[in-house]
């Protein structure tokens, strides 16, 4: 059996999470105090796809990456000046203002349009990638529902780990309860695979990588074509920040010992 | 009008009971039902449904159930199709279903078949204004909202430690079973068996009531010019043996070993907490040698009491983030911390605080 993949990674953008997040209401419902302004990262779990997928498609000959995401043009633009040096893909841009308040079935469907247009992907051969939960609106949902509308019935998520066997055949590690792993074997694609962290560490940037791709990302972006997403499917009652803020206790003066013991005593404590 | 009110639950990997989140969703949907003024039915999935739709009697709901070998192990294909059978047969407006990973991965799916919406992790839910609501966080636990939807059916999934676990007394149950057959295609993934992460312990338990969270500080170098990774692993691995706590560890911990430097070797990225990691839920946490940053802290959402050892007086958790910080060596409390539990556990010969 043929081992080459063709391979579509969904990821979203999200705030760099070191930034402070404010909600404010917007005509759209709601958002973030100067969203556009904020910088902007991959999300983390999509990103850990990607780097999954580009390592796939280096040993798979013949194989190809494509990094669909739905957001801003501009903030896709920033965020592709970084990742477009990690590893070799084609983007496919879709403009659309989704951020965490966006709703899944809308993204979902902005999406599967956008990989069903992707000119001479083969579905036979298609690993879909994305991560198993978005560090915005964080449900985990986005990705089963692509999947539906594109017909791919072995959907795996929270995936560590994905192996072809010799036979072709693909052995699949899913996160489960208890800190363990349920492994999977499925004949061979289509999938959709929902990526956990995966093993693989954040590729070092290469610039060679990043001028190959900013090629065809530039023009792909002038040429996206703008997503309304419907925004009146949910209905946002209230967005808030957590109010708690602790009266934090700084203790410098006290030994180890005296430490332990306090720690032992609140341990034990119902 | 009465709304139909469907709750979804599968059989546990023992076969005869729940997964506990289940049960605590059971709880919710109870509430739910009576406040809504809906029908209750109960649907369930797995090799044999019998034993568990015994034990939920007491609900006084139908029991619907799609049982047999193909429903043993978790399956796309498969436990899409058996919720997608119950679902139609109900015609349920409302679907409440329990956050297990079977079900997170199956929900979203079946939502989509029969054009209704979905939303998970969910942490209550609610009636505001005579409308059903449901409350759950965004951005990884940094803005909290409550949200309305008009579609239906609208699939509620329920995150743990949302309500107080349902109990009944037993009976014997009138499963309605529903024959759902499987298309060859639908059969393609198999099981293969379950993978406990190379690990000299069993680190992660969360049913524990303390979190030991270790961060990057554990391999830094300490004062003498060295790392002390077997001290450092000797400390941790002892604590958690002693005291049942779960081990959680920081991004920049767990992301050395994928850097090829020193690390603890029983740290995996499932033990990471935080922004790209779990949000687990102990009543307590204690968090050593990490800084407390927010993409670390937002995974401590749900930890009630939060005490941190840090040498950094002006480290994040003194920000607002911990009750109390601890300004000291964390090799030296730990050690002696640990044979203060010892001492203790000898006189008990029990943990501190098994995990319930």
């Amino acid at each position: 059996m043929s081992n080459t993949y063709h391979i579509v990674v969904c990821a979203g953008v999200v705030p760099d999470p070191l930034q402070t997040l404010e909600p404010v209401t917007t005509p759209n419902g709601p958002g973030l105090k100067n969203e556009m302004m904020l910088p902007a990262v991959l999300d983390p779990w999509a990103g850990h796809a990607l780097y999954e997928a580009a390592n796939l498609a280096a040993r798979c000959a013949g194989s190809k990456v494509w990094l669909v995401s739905a957001a801003p043009k501009a903030k896709l633009q920033q965020v592709m000046m970084n990742v477009a040096q990690k590893a070799s893909f084609e983007l496919v841009p879709v403009d659309a203002a989704a951020n965490g308040f966006a709703d899944a079935h809308a993204v979902a469907a902005a999406l599967s349009q956008a990989i069903e247009a992707i000119p001479g992907l083969d579905r036979s051969r298609l690993l879909l990638f994305g991560g198993w939960e978005s560090a915005s609106r964080g449900a985990g949902v986005t990705m089963q529902l692509v999947g539906e509308q594109l017909g791919i019935i072995d959907q795996f998520q929270g995936v560590d780990e994905l192996t072809v066997q010799p036979d072709g055949s693909l052995e699949i590690l899913e996160r489960i309860e208890g800190g363990r792993h349920m492994v999977s074997v499925c004949p061979g694609p289509p999938v959709l695979l929902g990526w956990a962290t995966g093993n693989l560490p954040e590729p070092k940037n290469n610039p060679q990588v990043g001028m190959a791709n900013m090629r065809t990302i530039m023009p792909a972006l002038q040429k996206a074509k703008p997503a309304a997403l419907a925004s009146d499917a949910v209905r946002f009652v209230s967005v808030t920040p957590p109010k708690q803020q602790r009266q934090t206790r700084v203790v410098k003066d006290q030994s180890a010992d005296e430490i332990a013991a306090e720690l032992l005593e609140w341990i034990a404590a119902d | 009008m009465a709304q139909n009110i469907l709750f979804l639950a599968h059989v546990d990997e023992s076969g005869t009971a729940l997964p506990r989140v289940a049960y605590e969703t059971l709880g919710m949907a109870l509430d739910m039902a009576s406040q809504i003024g809906g029908t209750l039915t109960v649907g369930l999935v797995g090799e044999n449904v019998q034993d568990v739709a015994d034990s939920l009697v007491a609900t006084g709901a139908r029991i619907l159930g799609v049982s047999g070998r193909e429903f043993v192990y978790p399956r796309y294909a498969s436990d899409a199709a058996a919720v997608q059978a119950i679902c139609e047969l109900v015609a349920a407006e409302v679907v409440i279903v329990p956050g297990t990973s079977r079900f997170l991965r199956v929900v979203a799916g079946v939502a989509a078949r029969l054009k209704g919406s979905v939303d998970t992790h969910l942490t209550s839910l609610s009636m505001v204004g005579g409308t059903l609501s449901a409350s759950r966080w965004f951005y990884r636990q940094r803005l909290e909202a409550v949200i309305q939807r008009q579609a239906r059916p609208w699939f509620l999934v329920m995150d743990s430690g949302c309500h107080a676990a349902w109990t009944g007394d037993r009976g014997v149950a009138a499963v309605e079973k529903i024959d759902v057959k499987l298309p060859p295609e639908s059969l393609r993934t198999r099981f293969a068996g379950v993978r406990v992460p190379n690990s000299d312990a069993q680190t992660i338990r969360p049913d524990a009531k303390l979190l030991f969270v270790a961060g990057a500080g554990w391999c830094k170098k300490q004062p003498d010019g060295t790392t002390h990774l077997p001290e450092a692993e000797t400390a941790i691995l002892d604590f958690l043996r002693i005291s049942g706590a779960s081990l959680g560890g920081s991004k920049s911990l767990v992301d050395q070993s994928g850097e090829n430097q020193v690390v603890l070797r029983f740290m995996t990225h499932l033990n990471q907490v935080g922004q790209t990691g779990s949000t687990p839920r102990h009543p307590k946490g204690l968090s050593t040698c990490c800084h407390g940053e927010e993409p670390h802290v937002v995974g401590w959402r749900f930890i009630s009491e939060r005490r941190a050892i840090n040498l950094d007086p002006n480290c994040g958790w003194a920000r607002g983030k911990a009750d109390v910080v601890y300004v000291a060596d964390a090799f030296q409390v730990m050690a002696k911390l640990n044979a203060l539990l010892a001492q203790r556990t000898d006189r008990k010969e029990e943990p501190v605080h098994a995990a319930v």
